[in-house]
């Protein structure tokens, strides 16, 4: 709305406080009294930490409380935060606002990532769903464990995240159609 | 063999009669939270199962013989991941009947109830077969009156009763 | 070897995962299901193989061995059980496939069905497969989900209420399931069943009565043994055909081998259960009775279940390898019939528009291939001669007259709900397929998915439904060898050290 190229020197000091990125959640929602400004702003803000937060227990969560499971869900949680705060046009069939995908997408991916993960240790002769601890030594971080069923852990990460937003979607953004009476019943 | 304390048997008893009391009702809504309610008082149970509370489930945080033992939580959280996922089911058959019979009660089964009208005259008296159609069609719609049933099931079942009227 | 034990389930669950991926194109999902439940029937039959010729295969998960981790076991009533279900699920999935193509064109695909279809073969699977308590009840659910989910898909305001029904019993049942487990694992501290055995044997008879009943009460809700089969008439006849001969082919049948499994391993008796027997008795007698009442094609075959199912519990009940054989050879044979029997009568009600029977008439003439594909699994289903339902059948009576007097007193109960379901498939053929002809009836619910009261060919559908009856026909063939089989999986189960020692090792067991 505000968001213009110009340089600070450019800019009339009247306007050196006004937002310069764009601070409302949904770029093209209607203007309406559902809106709660502050809520908005809150989430834009929190939405990224808990993603950050759900990535940090997906990868700790072999060794301590954590895991694929409980990071999807604090995942899923954010875009939840952004459906309370955004509302139904905010999400529908988009994860960040450049990505479009939809959610049974990320079901089919994560599903296949556990399967596959859990038929792969065949091929080196070990029984299914066994794991293997890689051991890195990255420069400055220092000596890194992997461990294989990590892959196990994103599948069911994308897939969790996958359910909550098809969630979402059908008995959010759905219902919120039916109640407009435009949408149509599939 | 070491048995549950009393209060957290009690508890569970009390989740499990007002879940199943809950299950009993008409509206779906109600169905739902007994389910959830029971779900709550089956995994309690389960965590029950593991021994008695307040042991660290984390390696290395107690000495080894005082850790929980950790398969009744990793089957409790299952159960507890399960639960969700069928209560979030629930929900949307709860909306999607809703949305297409106007509330979400549980109705009678018409059918069963037809036969069960259609037969008990026959049985009593062993009239002929006029008879017996003539007592359907009064007893259907009384009988979806007296349950409670709603327009539409009666509607529905019409155009299988005037079938079989075709059919005789 | 043991990797391929885990293919039947890892399979159908990557086949889901790649259908939701290619929901776009019809042909690749359909291609997907045919191709991963036509692989997992020769991973089945090679299983069988195996397990037949020597040991039990064994699969230990990540590699923790027995009563630590978790562990797939295909022993021969596993993997025979599997085979025919797979094969089953396979044939269910061409009419579906068939009849969708016949009415909506080969394009158009249906984003849910062929992933929820996968989905309940992959709960089927580790069902028979799984060595624990525990996963028994996650494969439960994992096909008790998909079935809500097939039960109530584009559902009608006449149907949701049967899907509701449906959905809280089984929920219920798998809410006292898992209250199961919570005591059976406080009262031994393991879920493994070949574990459990030994420890369930320890523990105080009053006890152990105590976690059987429940188990029965459990896994009878889930198999509609007669005081708890309420549900069954009124939830399946309500879905569209080939869920429904899913759902009668092989959910009951999981449960009755849930039942087998834990009662012959964990809760070994003495001799014949005088409570399984009056309970088979009820649930013969009550079914084929049942069944009579019926003027709904559908729930007519729903009553003759609930009737059948008393025969697998009556061989259960003899409680020697002899009933527990049969009861095997019985689930095998039923789970192809019964299935069978519910796509004829969606093709029957395709064709006439209606499920009343009295509604009908005269479809030997106007479609006599319907005829031949109703005729031979109801003569089978009845138990006549040369088919494999006889042969079922004498099997459990050989058993039930070899095991003394009250379970020869059962055996004639065997046999009048034969005649009983004899009768009933006699009256639903003399007024369906003989007497004057009716028009077919208009569809009563144009909306809806389900398309009736038509006769546009639908070839395909008539074939993958003759592919059952064959597998049918093929049963009562090979009777000679499949009994050889099943005899030897009924001796394995009533030993119970044979599945002991193939996943606890040779020294756990003694």
């Amino acid at each position: 709305m505000t968001a213009s190229p110009n340089t600070p020197e450019r800019v009339p000091w009247k306007q050196w406080d006004e937002p310069s990125g764009q601070w409302m959640l949904p770029g093209e929602h209607p203007p309406t009294a559902e809106r709660t400004l502050l809520l908005e702003v809150v989430v834009r803000i929190l939405f990224p930490t808990v993603l950050v937060f759900s990535l940090y227990l997906l990868i700790v969560g072999h060794y301590g409380p954590g895991g694929g499971f409980s990071g999807g869900l604090v995942a899923g949680l954010a875009f939840v935060l952004r459906y309370i705060a955004g509302g139904g046009t905010d999400l529908g069939a988009r994860v960040g606002s450049r990505i479009r995908l939809r959610p049974p997408m990320l079901v089919g991916v994560g599903l296949s990532i556990a399967v596959l993960t859990a038929l792969a240790p065949t091929a080196f002769g070990a029984p299914v769903l066994a794991s293997a601890k890689l051991s890195v030594a990255v420069p400055v971080v220092g000596d890194v464990d992997l461990v294989t069923s990590l892959f196990l852990d994103v599948g069911v990460y994308l897939l969790i995240i996958g359910v909550v937003l098809d969630l979402l979607r059908s008995l959010g953004s759905g219902i919120e159609r039916d109640a407009q009476g435009a949408g149509e019943r599939s | 063999m070491n048995t549950i304390n009393m209060s957290m048997a009690v508890v569970v008893a009390v989740l499990y009669g007002v879940g199943f009391y809950l299950l009993l009702q008409r509206s779906l809504m109600r169905v739902l939270i007994g389910i959830v309610v029971l779900g709550h008082g089956a995994n309690l149970l389960l965590q029950l199962a593991g021994g008695p509370p307040a042991r660290a489930p984390i390696l290395g945080s107690a000495p080894d013989e005082q850790i929980a033992d950790p398969l009744p939580q990793a089957l409790a959280l299952t159960a507890i991941v399960i639960t969700f996922a069928l209560t979030t089911y629930l929900l949307a058959l709860g909306y999607r009947s809703w949305v297409l019979v106007g509330h979400d009660e549980v109705q009678d089964d018409i059918e069963d109830r037809r036969i069960a009208h259609r037969r008990a005259p026959e049985a009593s008296m062993g009239e002929e077969a006029g008879s017996d159609d003539m007592s359907e069609d009064e007893d259907d719609p009384g009988s979806a009156a007296a349950s409670g049933d709603p327009v539409e099931p009666s509607v529905t079942s019409g155009p299988a009763g005037s079938g079989r009227g075709v059919g005789r | 070897m043991s990797a391929l034990v885990t293919l039947p389930v890892l399979l159908p669950m990557l086949g889901a995962a790649l259908t939701v991926l290619f929901s776009r194109s019809a042909f690749v999902q359909r291609l997907i299901g045919i191709v991963v439940l036509a692989v997992v029937s020769a991973v089945a039959a090679v299983l069988l193989v195996a397990a037949d010729q020597g040991a039990p295969v064994v699969a230990e998960l990540g590699g923790w061995p027995a009563p630590v981790g978790i562990v797939l076991v295909a022993d021969r009533l596993a993997a025979l059980l599997l085979l025919i279900s797979t094969l089953v699920t396979l044939a269910v999935l061409l009419y579906a496939i068939d009849q969708r193509i016949a009415d909506y064109g080969r394009e158009t695909a249906s984003t849910t069905f062929h992933p929820i279809f996968l989905l309940l073969s992959t709960g089927v699977s580790l069902a028979y497969l799984t060595g624990d308590l525990f996963t028994l009840f996650v494969a439960f659910e994992i096909m008790l989900a998909a079935s809500y989910v097939l039960i109530t898909r584009r559902t009608s305001a006449t149907r949701i209420r049967s899907g509701m029904t449906y959905v809280i019993i089984s929920l219920t049942s798998s809410l006292l399931f898992l209250t199961t487990i919570a005591l059976v694992y406080a009262a031994t501290g393991s879920v493994n069943l070949a574990d459990l055995a030994e420890r369930v044997g320890e523990l105080p008879t009053g006890l152990q009565t105590v976690l059987a009943l429940m188990t029965v009460v459990v896994f009878g809700i889930k198999a509609a043994m007669v005081p708890l089969h309420f549900w069954l008439p009124d939830s399946y006849p309500n879905a569209p055909a080939p869920v429904t001969a899913l759902f009668a082919g092989l959910l009951t049948k999981v449960g009755i081998y849930a039942l087998l499994r834990t009662q012959t391993l964990i809760f070994p008796l003495d001799g014949p259960s005088t409570l399984l027997l009056v309970i088979a008795s009820l649930t013969m007698l009550i079914g084929a009775l049942g069944a009579l009442a019926q003027d709904d094609l559908n729930r007519l075959l729903s009553f003759l279940l609930v009737s059948h199912i008393g025969f697998m519990l009556f061989g259960l009940a003899v409680f020697d390898a002899a009933g527990i054989a049969g009861t095997a050879l019985y689930v095998v044979h039923h789970i192809t019939v019964q299935a069978t029997l519910f796509l004829v009568s969606g093709l029957i009600t395709r064709r006439t528009g209606t499920v009343s029977i009295d509604a009908m008439g005269g479809l030997a003439k106007t479609s006599p291939a319907l005829a031949v594909l109703f005729a031979v699994p109801a003569l089978t289903l009845a138990g006549i001669p040369p088919t494999s339902g006889f042969v079922a059948k004498l099997a459990l009576l050989q058993a039930g007259a070899g095991a003394g007097l009250e379970t020869s007193l059962v055996a004639g109960v065997v046999i009048l709900a034969s005649l009983l379901t004899l009768y009933a498939m006699v009256r639903v053929w003399v007024r369906v397929f003989w007497g004057a002809e009716k028009p077919p009836l208009t569809d009563p619910d144009p909306t809806d998915e389900l398309i009736v009261g038509t006769a546009r060919t639908a070839k395909p559908m008539y074939v993958a439904t003759g592919a059952l009856v064959a597998v049918s026909l093929t049963i009562a063939m090979v009777a000679g060898p499949l009994s050889a089989v099943t005899g030897r999986a009924g001796q394995d189960l009533f030993d119970r050290a044979p599945y002991q020692v193939a996943v606890l090792g040779e020294e756990r067991t003694p």
